[in-house]
């Protein structure tokens, strides 16, 4: 029966379904692939702290109320490396590479966001 | 007052819009029992009734069986004019419009098969424009993208090679033929 089905197919179809395989590969290549970020953007207390590259690496210390927050670039990554916020949600988020990922540390008011170039809009700046 | 009759002239062709739109109507409420992982991945089973009216009696019946079924689909599931209403829509419109220009590919390369797949990436582009232009105007609804072009192109093929299945088991057209698809 299959078979049968197989041979229904003309040549065009087949064409057809190489074009939109290759089509649907595309988008997710494109929509999925993710931008690299190119720059760290450091905010404390909701001003930027400070906008660092990240092909340079190093740690980077931001005082906070609780105290002090470490930002490590390592590799073009950057992670917040060790925080005095109770929960620890920021540090266990681990190693950022894509534009648009952030990490917040809310109790400290330390927040670490990679952006490109070209700024995307997400759910904060929308 | 003097009661006034309206009578409406009904050719045969009206019955047969009729029943080929309530077959199609029959598919989409025996999909909705279907559960979905996201919404608007379905299989759109009642475009293979489109599809099989394009192949057979051309577009023009084809569009009012698709655009029959959104209407009264919308009505059975009481979501008329609703946004699951226009998003419907928007796909049946746009995908018509991709197969009157699908129709007129060489048959001989062509069949059922492409018009399908065509007709499914419209709906989806259809739906997509509808959910970004006025549902969701966000651009994160672009992560979806790459799944509803990857169902898009799998129930696209499926309901094709439904539809040539069907116009092969009989292959003389006649007006009832998917009357009782079983």
């Amino acid at each position: 029966m299959y078979a049968a089905m197989l041979q229904k197919i003309k040549p065009g179809d087949w064409l057809t379904l190489l074009l939109g395989s290759i089509f649907v590969a595309l988008l997710a290549h494109k929509l999925w692939g993710g931008d690299l970020a190119e720059k760290a953007i450091i905010r404390s207390g909701g001003k930027i702290f400070r906008e660092v590259s990240l092909s340079i690496d190093q740690q980077i210390d931001v005082l906070g109320p609780l105290g002090i927050s470490r930002i490590s670039i390592e590799k073009r990554k950057a992670r917040i490396s060790s925080d005095p916020s109770p929960r620890q949600y920021c540090v266990r988020q681990g190693w950022l590479q894509q534009t648009g990922e952030i990490a917040l540390c809310l109790p400290n008011q330390v927040s670490l966001e990679l952006a490109g170039n070209t700024k995307k809009y997400d759910s904060l700046n929308y | 007052m003097t009661a006034s009759i309206i009578k409406l002239e009904i050719t045969a062709e009206d019955h047969h819009i009729a029943r080929m739109a309530a077959v199609a109507l029959g598919l989409t409420v025996l999909e909705s029992a279907i559960p979905s992982p996201l919404p608007g991945v379905k299989p759109g089973l009642a475009n293979i009734v489109t599809l099989i009216v394009l192949a057979r009696y051309g577009w023009r019946i084809a569009a009012w069986v698709s655009l029959l079924r959104v209407v009264a689909g919308s009505l059975l599931f009481g979501n008329f004019l609703s946004p699951g209403f226009f998003l419907s829509l928007s796909g049946a419109v746009l995908s018509l419009l991709v197969l009157a220009l699908a129709q007129h590919l060489p048959s001989r390369w062509f069949g059922p098969v492409s018009h399908s797949i065509y007709a499914a990436f419209a709906h989806i582009t259809g739906q997509m424009l509808v959910v970004y232009l006025w549902l969701i105007p966000h651009t994160g609804i672009a992560y979806l993208i790459p799944i509803f072009a990857t169902a898009a192109l799998v129930f696209g093929t499926v309901n094709g090679l439904i539809a040539v299945r069907f116009m092969d088991n009989a292959e003389t057209p006649k007006p009832n033929v998917i009357e009782n698809p079983a």
